[in-house]
């Protein structure tokens, strides 16, 4: 797994500047795309009552996970930190299998492609192929560790009443 | 043996027929090189590959996109026996070739972002769907004879 070189964080922000504004757009034909090419990833998503690709709840996960992108660009020099509590929430509560985090990887690319042809250069996709990996890995982090959570449940004090 | 609906026939025939093979097989391959660089291990007798400018520029690289890019040309002609079709070319790509399968699956996604670019909107969730079905299973096709 390569690290980010400073080119490829300062690639990845100056095109994240470029293409923010659009980020729910993107988010959403991301999410739709994941669901129609890859349905298996619909498992996950088994509580919607509107499963469709452009359902209101898909859109605003789009939206949800580009937030998360972006947030992730402010944190790209520190990603293992950055990310940690949203490490925790798929690894412990949503329980992602980290393959999927590929496949939305690949969406969110394809929309790139799709949307920004021409700044979507072969440079702008290699560092941001790699910043992904690094989001996703990142995201995987919490796996296989032990649930924080049931530690402290376990052993919680009751507080005394009077 | 894979099932294709009408539907993925037509828009799997509908992207090859709009297809300049000159135009994004020299982008799908050396986006692959540049993407994925550990690809370039199979190409040391093509010049220089240093970065991805050299790549670009590279006539080799290019010759070689439009070659491979037909190479799905097969499938599309065999739709309903792409194993079959694949067979010889699997053999070549494993024995004399001794290409990791892993990477056609990476040149798999290089094609499609290269044409998601030139389609633009028109590369709607269900063509995408559709073309990626065609390349998997040319993919698979593909590992097919490794053993």
């Amino acid at each position: 797994m390569t690290t980010l070189t400073a080119k490829d964080k300062q690639t990845v922000k100056a095109f994240w500047a470029k293409v923010s504004g659009k980020s729910e757009d993107i988010g959403a034909s991301a999410v739709a795309r994941m669901l129609v090419v890859y349905p298996q990833t619909k498992t996950y998503f088994s509580h919607w009552q509107d499963q469709s690709p452009n359902s209101p709840a898909a859109r605003k996960h789009g939206k949800t996970v580009m937030m998360g992108v972006g947030d992730a660009v402010t944190k790209i020099d520190d990603l293992k930190e950055g990310l940690k509590e949203l490490s925790q929430l798929h690894a412990f509560t949503l329980r992602v299998d980290p393959a999927n985090f590929k496949i939305l990887s690949h969406n969110i690319l394809v929309v790139m492609a799709v949307m920004f042809p021409t700044d979507f250069t072969p440079e702008v996709h290699v560092s941001l192929d790699k910043f992904l990996a690094a989001v996703s890995l990142a995201l995987a982090e919490k796996q296989g560790q032990e649930d924080p959570g049931v530690g402290v449940n376990l052993f919680r004090v009751t507080p005394a009443r009077n | 043996m894979v099932q294709w609906s009408e539907s993925e026939r037509t828009i799997i025939n509908g992207i090859f027929s709009h297809l300049d093979y000159d135009d994004l097989g020299p982008k799908a391959f050396s986006r692959c090189l540049i993407v994925y660089p550990w690809t370039q291990r199979y190409f040391s007798s093509f010049g220089n590959l240093h970065n991805a400018e050299a790549i670009m520029g590279n006539a080799n690289v290019a010759a070689h996109g439009i070659k491979v890019l037909h190479g799905l040309d097969l499938g599309l002609k065999h739709m309903d026996d792409i194993m079959g079709a694949y067979a010889e070319l699997s053999s070549l790509h494993s024995e004399k070739l001794h290409v990791d399968p892993d990477n056609f699956k990476l040149l798999s996604d290089c094609i499609t972002i290269v044409v998601a670019a030139k389609l633009g909107k028109a590369f709607t969730p269900e063509t995408q769907a559709a073309f990626h079905k065609f390349l998997a299973v040319v993919v698979s096709a593909l590992g097919k004879q490794y053993h």
